[in-house]
């Protein structure tokens, strides 16, 4: 039997086998790809019921918009959110992983989960990787010692504010803010500013862009206000649409039918008797 | 020079009524000299289900043998096929696995779920998953092919209407790319049949 490994399902964590190969090949010269980014305004604030998070929606790849409707406000548990920043890979995979260990932890406990649980899990899994994991997050929720809105770093630094912002629009929705934040705030004020921030960040930072989503969490109550604004839709749609006077010349076509496929029913009263 | 323009692609999907298509360029290069013409960039999972690497060309053919290893190993335990949004998570995974060493393409999969719901979705080279609703590009044409696919695209185009689409799209910005072309390969998915056509391109 030979000594390289077969290709088994792994147990989980990174593998790193590749990494020797792509040294080599970025010493030859050849430059590593550029991940996919959300260039990103996140925000989130405190208000007299809970948290409002508020995220755009663009995702770039280098200078090019490779989504234009993304989503970035992820699930952690039902009264827990996270807007995530930095490479997209990366807020993804950390968010769904603190998920699912919250759920573990919600099943394994019986209660519902704190967001000090989620910031926890989440600067742990970040400060062990010292910042190569590039997610920049703002996590927000409701639990029973009340609403809590925390900033975390990729190196794993966290903070307890609230009022915060993240990503390359950060600067610009900061200012909105820092204007025109105060203690107890209503819901539609607060749904309001958030809106404002996160435009400011649209139109102001050419990393953000496109439509804003917002997310209210209160106490036993969240909503997901998906494209809550649409500040930017397309307008300049044609009627006529594309027609091509050149049909594109075909060499060869091969047709595969689809035959449906067939059923097994079982039939009652058939089953065997000892 | 970026590892993504040593072999050099172009791979596009778009979405259609009850049916989406998915078309790449053929060459196969190694940096400016050509060295094939025919090169498969599109492979099937299953009957409604596609994926097309871009990238490296080494790393395109590695991953495809094991993701159909996977599938294999998913048909025979669940003894059905993986749906398309399975499929794509799956793919994510083995991606991200990779996320300090990764493998150095971009996959673009397109399939028809339940109720025969076309689903496309692509991702970059560590799993970062960009599900759309109308078309996703990928290789180094990609830019070229942004613009074209956001000019030339409808929705709820018709199988014949969204090969045409495709195949014009495809050629038009490949003709702008040198590292891509010579030819396409495109393949138009309904419930009934699969349809795999060859066009004639430009070979320069």
């Amino acid at each position: 039997m030979s000594q390289s490994s077969v290709d088994v399902p792994p147990k989980g964590g990174f593998s790193f086998d590749l990494c020797k190969r792509n040294d080599m090949l970025t010493q030859k010269g050849l430059k590593a790809p550029s991940f996919l980014k959300t260039g990103t305004t996140i925000v989130g604030l405190i208000f007299k019921d809970g948290v409002i998070l508020g995220a755009d929606t663009r995702a770039t790849e280098g200078p090019i918009v490779a989504d234009k409707n993304c989503e970035k406000i992820h699930y952690m548990a039902p009264n827990i959110y996270c807007c995530g920043a930095g490479t997209a890979a990366d807020t993804e995979a950390v968010t769904d992983m603190v998920s699912s260990q919250l759920r573990l932890h919600r099943y394994q406990t019986g209660r519902d989960s704190r967001v000090i649980t989620a910031l926890t899990l989440l600067k742990k899994h970040l400060f062990s990787y010292q910042g190569h994991v590039s997610a920049a997050l703002v996590l927000g929720g409701v639990d029973i010692t009340g609403p809590h809105l925390h900033t975390i770093y990729p190196h794993g630094s966290t903070d307890t504010l609230p009022f915060a912002t993240m990503g390359s629009g950060s600067l610009a929705a900061m200012s909105v803010f820092e204007a025109k934040y105060k203690e107890g705030l209503t819901r539609d004020e607060g749904i309001k500013l958030v809106a404002e921030a996160i435009c400011s960040g649209i139109f102001n930072d050419l990393g953000s862009g496109s439509n804003v989503d917002i997310c209210v969490i209160t106490k036993g109550n969240k909503e997901y206000l998906r494209n809550y604004m649409e500040p930017n839709p397309r307008t300049y749609v044609s009627s006529k649409g594309y027609s091509f006077t050149k049909k594109t010349e075909v060499l060869l076509t091969k047709i595969t039918p689809l035959s449906e496929k067939v059923e097994i029913v079982e039939v009652a009263g058939e089953a065997m008797e000892e | 020079m970026s590892i993504f323009e040593y072999n050099g692609s172009a791979v596009v999907a778009m979405v259609g009524k009850n049916c989406f298509a998915i078309a790449s360029d053929r060459r196969l290069g190694v940096q400016l000299q050509t060295i094939a013409t025919d090169f498969q960039r599109i492979s099937k999972i299953h009957d409604h289900l596609f994926i097309g690497l871009s990238g490296l060309a080494t790393d395109v053919q590695t991953l495809y043998q094991r993701l159909v290893f996977r599938h294999k190993l998913y048909q025979l335990r669940e003894e059905r096929d993986m749906k398309p949004e399975t499929f794509a998570s799956l793919v994510s995974a083995i991606l991200y696995e990779k996320r300090f060493g990764p493998y150095l393409c971009q996959p673009v999969i397109a399939g028809l779920g339940d109720d025969n719901k076309p689903f496309i979705c692509t991702m970059d080279s560590i799993g970062a998953k960009e599900l759309a609703k109308d078309f996703v590009v990928s290789g180094t044409a990609s830019e070229s092919l942004y613009g074209a696919c956001e000019a030339m695209f409808k929705p709820d185009m018709e199988a014949e209407e969204l090969f045409e689409t495709i195949s014009q799209a495809l050629l038009s910005s490949v003709d702008r790319d040198c590292l891509s072309g010579w030819g396409g390969h495109v393949y138009v998915v309904t419930p009934n049949e699969i349809k795999e056509r060859i066009l004639k391109g430009r070979m320069d």
